[in-house]
Formats: C-alpha cells, sequence, structure tokens
C-alpha cells in the first residue's frame, strides 16, 4: 500500500542540467551579454548623472512645480517638495538619487517594450493569443525566479536589476495599451478609415490619442511595479534605498529599516500622484450641451466665448 | 444630368457572420429565411444577393428595420465591410479589387460617411475634426483649415471652431460630421442612421437643411434610416430591405401606391401619408365641364344633370376662371347676363405637386371642391374634402 501514498519519481529530472545550459549560454554569448550590460549600466549612469547635476533646491523646486501645474493645486505642489524634502532631511538623498535613476532606467525600457507591443497585440488577434499566456506567467511568476538567470547572465549590479525590474513591471503598460487602443469608439475608428487614413495614420492620428488615458494609466502602474522591485533587486547588489532596507533588515536594525522603507513608501506615493495627474481626464463633467437651433442662427457662442 | 445614370451598384452582394457558411449559403438556396439559418447553423445572413442602383445626384434612402443589414450594406459601399460574395462596382470599379493605394485614393476623394453616434474625434476640436479627411491626404495645414472653414460655416458652425466637440450638443455634433464628410468634396455621402440619435425637434432641422446642401452641392447620397417618415422625406428613391434582403425599391409615390408585399405595405402604414402623397394621387375628375364661352342654359343644365350646386369654370385652355352657383346662374338667366358676369373669381387652386398635409387647409377651409393644376395652369382634376379626408387612413 506503501506506493498509494509516496508518488512515484516519473520523470528524473536533472535541473543542473538546465543550470548548466544558462551557464553555457552565459559564456558562449559572452559578448553580447557585455554589450547589453554595458548599455544598460550606461543608462543608469546618464540618468544618476543627469540627476546629480541637479542642485537639491533646484530639484525640490521642479517637484512643486510640477505637482502645481500636474494636479492643479499649490498644496499638492508643496507637500509632494516636503515630502521629498524629508527624504533628503534625514541624510537619504544620494540614495534616492540612485534608486530614482535605477527606476527611471527600467521604466523607460518597459516603455520602449511594452507600448509596442501593446500596439501589436491589440491590432493583431493572433500575436494576442501568444503575448497573453506569456504575460500570465511573467505576472505569476515569482521574481525571484528570474533574478537568478539575471544573475548568472549578467552578474550583480544595476544591469541584472534593470532587467529583472524591466520583466516584472512591463506586464501593465503593455496590457493597458492593447486595452486602451482595444476600447476606442468603433465609429471613430471606422470614420477615421473612412476617410482614407493609413494603418500608420489611423493609429497616430486616431488610436493613440483617444487610448492616451489608458496607457498612461498603464505607464502609471509601470512605474510603481518598478518601485515595488527596488528593495528585492537590492539582493541582486542594487545599490540604492532599497539596499538601505536591506541591510537594516539583515542587522535587525529596526529604525533605519523604517526610515529608508519609508522613503521608498514616499517616493513611491509622489510619483505616483505626479503619473496619475498627467492622465488627461476626459471632460465630461463640463459637458453642457448646447442647443444648436439656437445659437447657430446667430452664427456663434455667446460673447465670444473662444 | 441624365436621370437614371447610376454611381454605385451592388451586384449579388451577400454577406456572412459567423461559422457554417456553405450551408447557410445551402439554406438560403433553399428558401429558408434568415433566423431559421442562424438557429440551424449559428450563421447570420446580413446581406442575401443584393442587387441595388444608386442614381447619381439624388437621395438613396435605404429603409428597414434593426437587424436588416442596412449598415453592412452601406459599409460594402466604402470597403469597411468586405461581403461574403459579389460585386460593389463604382464608376465601373469593382471597390473590392482596388489595391490598398487605390483605396485610400477612393476613400479620399470619391465617398465619405457620416455616423449614427458621429464618430467624432474627441481629442480635436471643431476645426481638426472637419479638416481630417484634408489631414491624412496630406493638404498644408493653412490650405485644409481654410477649407474646413468653408464647410464649418456651410453647416452654420462659424464661431465654433475651436470648441471640443465634447461640449457640442447632438445636433452640432452631427453638423460636425457633416462637415467632416463634405471637406473632401467626395462624389458620395454614405449617410448611416446620421439623425436616429437626434431629438424629433433639432431632426426636423437637420433633415431640412441637409436637403438644402444635397441640393446645392448635387451630392449622391445614401441616407440609412428605420424611420418611413424620414426616409420619404429625404429620398428620391427608397430601398426597403428586410432580413438582409432588398424588398422594393421606387419613389415614395411608387411605394405608396403600389406596395409589392404585406411588410411594405406594414411600413408604409405607419408612415403619415399626407407628407408623400400629392394631390395628383387623390384628385377626381370633375363630372361637368363649364366653360366661359357657353351659354347660361347649358350651364345650367350641366350642374342639374350631375346634381351640383356650384361648378368651377374653364376658359379655352382649361385653365380655371371662377365658380358659378346655380342660384346665381338662374338669376343671371332671367337678368340676361353671361357666365363671366356672375363668375366669382379669385378661386383656389392648387398645384398638382402640392403635398397633401400642405393642401389639407386649403381644401377643408373651403366650402367647394379645390382645382388641381398643372405648372401651366392647365386644370386637371379637383379635390373635395371627401378626398383628402378619404386618403388619411
Ligand atoms: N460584426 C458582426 N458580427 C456578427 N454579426 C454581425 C456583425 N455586424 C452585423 N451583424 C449582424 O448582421 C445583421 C445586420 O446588421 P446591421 O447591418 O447592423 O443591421 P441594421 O444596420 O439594419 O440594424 C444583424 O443580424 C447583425 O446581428
Ligand atoms: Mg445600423
Amino acid at each position: 500500500m506503501d506506493w498509494l501514498f509516496n508518488f512515484p519519481d516519473i520523470f528524473d529530472l536533472d535541473t543542473s542540467a538546465i543550470d548548466n545550459a544558462v551557464r553555457s549560454f552565459a559564456v558562449s554569448a559572452e559578448g553580447m551579454l557585455d554589450v547589453i550590460k554595458g548599455g544598460l549600466n550606461g543608462l543608469v549612469n546618464f540618468i544618476g548623472m543627469i540627476l546629480m547635476y541637479i542642485p537639491w533646491p533646484v530639484f525640490l523646486l521642479l517637484i512643486f512645480w510640477a505637482g502645481w501645474r500636474i494636479r492643479k493645486s499649490l498644496k499638492s505642489g508643496i507637500l509632494y517638495a516636503v515630502l521629498i524634502f524629508l527624504i533628503g532631511a534625514v541624510g537619504l538623498w544620494n540614495l534616492m538619487r540612485t534608486t530614482l535613476s535605477v527606476v527611471l532606467a527600467s521604466v523607460a525600457i518597459a516603455l520602449v517594450i511594452g507600448i509596442p507591443i501593446g500596439i501589436l497585440i491589440s491590432n493583431s488577434e493572433k500575436a494576442n493569443k501568444i503575448v497573453r499566456p506569456i504575460l500570465d506567467t511573467m505576472q505569476t511568476m515569482p521574481v525571484f525566479v528570474y533574478l537568478i538567470p539575471a544573475l548568472l547572465l549578467f552578474g550583480t549590479g544595476n544591469a541584472s536589476g534593470v532587467i529583472a525590474t524591466v520583466i516584472y513591471a512591463v506586464v501593465p503598460v503593455i496590457r493597458l495599451t492593447s486595452l486602451g487602443i482595444r476600447q476606442v469608439d468603433k465609429e471613430v475608428v471606422e470614420a477615421a478609415k473612412s476617410f482614407g487614413s493609413t494603418k500608420g495614420q489611423l493609429l497616430r492620428k486616431v488610436q493613440i490619442p483617444q487610448a492616451m488615458p489608458t496607457i498612461m494609466t498603464g505607464v502609471n502602474q509601470t512605474l510603481m511595479m518598478a518601485m515595488a522591485m527596488v528593495v528585492t533587486t537590492s539582493m541582486i547588489g542594487v545599490r540604492g534605498l532599497g539596499m538601505e532596507v536591506l541591510n537594516a533588515v539583515n542587522r535587525i536594525e529596526i529604525g533605519r529599516g523604517l526610515v529608508a522603507g519609508s522613503s521608498v513608501v514616499i517616493l513611491a506615493i509622489v510619483l505616483d500622484r505626479l503619473t496619475q495627474g498627467v492622465v488627461p481626464n476626459k471632460r465630461k463633467s463640463t459637458e453642457k450641451p448646447i442647443d444648436s437651433t439656437k445659437n447657430k442662427k446667430d452664427g456663434g457662442p455667446e460673447n465670444g466665448a473662444k | 444630368m441624365e436621370q437614371n445614370e447610376s454611381i454605385l451598384r451592388m451586384e449579388h452582394v451577400t454577406k456572412l457572420y459567423g461559422p457554417n457558411r456553405s450551408e447557410a449559403i445551402k439554406m438560403m438556396k433553399n428558401g429558408s429565411e434568415k433566423e431559421a439559418v442562424y438557429k440551424k447553423t449559428g450563421c447570420t445572413v446580413a446581406l442575401w444577393d443584393v442587387n441595388l442602383e444608386i442614381p447619381k445626384g439624388q437621395i438613396f434612402v435605404i429603409i428597414g428595420l434593426s437587424g436588416s443589414g442596412k449598415s453592412t450594406a452601406v459599409r460594402c459601399f466604402n470597403r469597411l465591410t468586405t461581403p461574403t460574395s459579389g460585386k460593389v462596382i463604382f464608376e465601373g470599379r469593382n471597390v473590392h479589387e482596388m489595391d490598398k493605394k487605390e483605396l485610400l485614393e477612393y476613400r479620399r476623394n470619391k465617398i465619405s460617411m457620416v455616423f449614427q453616434s458621429f464618430g467624432l474625434m474627441s481629442h480635436r476640436d471643431v476645426l481638426g475634426n472637419v479638416s481630417y479627411g484634408l489631414e491624412v491626404k496630406g493638404v498644408a495645414q493653412s490650405k485644409r483649415e481654410k477649407i474646413a472653414e468653408e464647410f464649418i460655416s456651410m453647416v452654420g458652425l462659424n464661431g465654433w471652431e475651436h470648441q471640443s466637440c465634447e461640449q457640442l450638443s447632438g445636433g452640432m455634433r452631427q453638423r460636425v460630421g457633416i462637415a467632416r464628410a463634405l471637406v473632401n468634396n467626395p462624389e458620395v455621402l454614405l449617410m448611416d442612421e446620421p439623425f436616429s440619435a437626434l431629438d424629433p425637434l433639432v431632426r426636423r432641422d437637420m433633415q431640412f437643411e441637409l436637403l438644402q446642401i444635397q441640393r446645392k452641392l448635387k451630392k449622391t447620397v445614401v441616407f440609412i434610416t428605420h424611420d418611413i417618415d424620414e426616409a420619404f422625406k429625404m429620398g428620391d428613391v427608397v430601398c426597403i430591405m428586410r432580413d438582409g434582403k432588398v424588398v422594393q425599391i421606387g419613389t415614395p409615390e411608387e411605394l405608396s401606391m403600389n406596395p409589392a408585399d404585406d411588410y411594405v405595405r406594414d411600413f408604409i402604414e405607419s408612415a403619415d401619408k399626407t407628407k408623400v402623397l400629392t394631390v395628383r394621387n387623390i384628385m377626381i375628375t370633375p363630372s361637368c365641364v363649364v366653360r366661359l364661352g357657353d351659354s347660361m342654359d347649358r350651364a345650367i343644365l350641366e350642374m342639374r344633370r350631375n346634381n351640383l350646386s356650384s361648378v368651377i369654370v374653364m376658359d379655352n385652355e382649361l385653365h380655371p376662371k371662377g365658380m358659378l352657383f346655380i342660384g346665381e346662374a338662374i338669376q343671371a338667366r332671367k337678368d340676361g347676363k353671361t357666365i363671366p358676369q356672375v363668375l366669382q373669381t379669385g378661386i383656389n387652386a392648387v398645384a398638382e405637386d402640392t403635398l397633401i398635409s400642405d393642401a389639407i387647409s386649403i381644401v377643408t377651409e373651403s366650402s367647394y371642391p379645390i382645382a388641381v393644376t398643372d405648372e401651366s395652369g392647365t386644370m386637371l382634376g379637383i379635390v373635395t374634402k371627401a378626398s383628402i379626408l378619404s386618403s388619411l387612413n
């Protein structure tokens, strides 16, 4: 009866063979991997350098200005600037800048990859059928599983971090770009076609602008997911606020962990609010239908309302 | 303009949606109904063997209940929908055999479309929407805006160029839709229920304005509607569709007078016939004829014989000249007067193409029959209260 309770070993899988395969790939593709690694590091360093050349008061002013313009409220601008100021005030300014450069580089790459894929699968049922399950896998796969190959292929450091972050964060922008384009009013698309738009014109002049609010929601979610990877990627050697949290955890320094952790949260909240505000909200609330028959006779809007 | 010259033609166009198409075709050929085919095969017959000729420079209305295939048909004309089989011919070319470039040219220059829920691009203002068709053609900005302005003012929207479309009322949005469709100076204008989303008052204005624009620009219009009153009001030719098939094509008058079957009859019953039929359709031939030069004796005899108390008197060209009443005629005979001396002139006459709805008040307010005349003023017949009333039901 024993055999009923002990599951028989049917396949004697040699997982070390997979390890070896990845390793030997890493060796044989070393040249290409080095190029990618160099490119990724270059991008992170480039963004980091730009951030470095912005004096902190100017940086705070920019945050204030963006908050004010984007959220259309002076209070928000001040609040965001103060929050970011607090991160600097507890001595984490430089770490924040490092984190920000990795996150921004990852998001930039995620968008460059994600938006075109989103567009592609919105227009082709075939591509959609292939890409969907991949996206589902990427979203459900535990992050650590692809930290390891990233580590094997690119070693510790920013390049691995960026790759892991991109894989994790690219999904929402793909999904929402595709969704946004599919949701564009059917008649609007028909209208654009009926006037003789080429596929490119349809995409550039109608579908993407119409889908913009949804695409921006995707961008926002991608950014948030990239922020969520900050602590995780510190385990493969990405410096910044995440590393600070990790070190604090390792040494059981609760206070230090709390401060660094709060900084990550603050940064995430501010970035979230700023990118949410960019989403062009539909002007439905201001909609007040005007009676056509009255106005058209006297040839224009009252009091030159334009 | 040749009256019957056609610009667009459909030949045996069939459109099926869904699975099991060959089986569906077999069933249809054996005379099954669309409904039965769908139940059995799951295949929707949107169009079945449709043959149409769209006459140049006229308004061709397609009418039918919802789901009868009107939208599918109109979309075959500009290839937004591709038929399962059959041909769509524009000026001798099969629209569905055009290559990419030809299709773009065709859509950019020859044919354009107005949509039921307007199909406006909410991220563009009125000007941006109207000039879209020129923009994709590559017309320079200043030039396309100038042309767009022209059409914006044609539809009465000057001053609104930079408004967002979402701030406009339904009627104004559809004006934008119409201006946008006209801006490329197309030969054919497809309109898929353009006024169905509008409330009745605005709708009436729009119908009237479209008619004016069409008469002015002489565009060929394919106009879809499910409202028979609208169909008869707008249509030079009306095509009635049912379950993807064409049931009857004809002028509003022809359809009213000779409906092909009960479906058409039911449709037309629901219409206000007085807006379609003219007095010519209901006039009767006068039973007695009296001319200015006749003797009083003859006039009285004619009236007595036909049991009439009054008669319309005509001159030799058969132009009605006035009413002669029996009492006055008898008196006049005693006094030795002639007909012209006792004639009551200034009588009412209506032109033969007057709609019954317009003639109602004239006829019912008069106690006598009204003369019906042609363009030259020649009398063709008379309409009476009784004939009007019987046309109403
Ligand atoms: N894309 C489609 N897929 C499946 N069936 C469709 C599609 N478009 C139209 N149909 C079907 O074709 C028939 C005709 O539709 P349509 O042309 O829209 O009718 P109408 O405009 O007269 O209301 C309907 O039965 C409809 O359900
Ligand atoms: Mg329809």
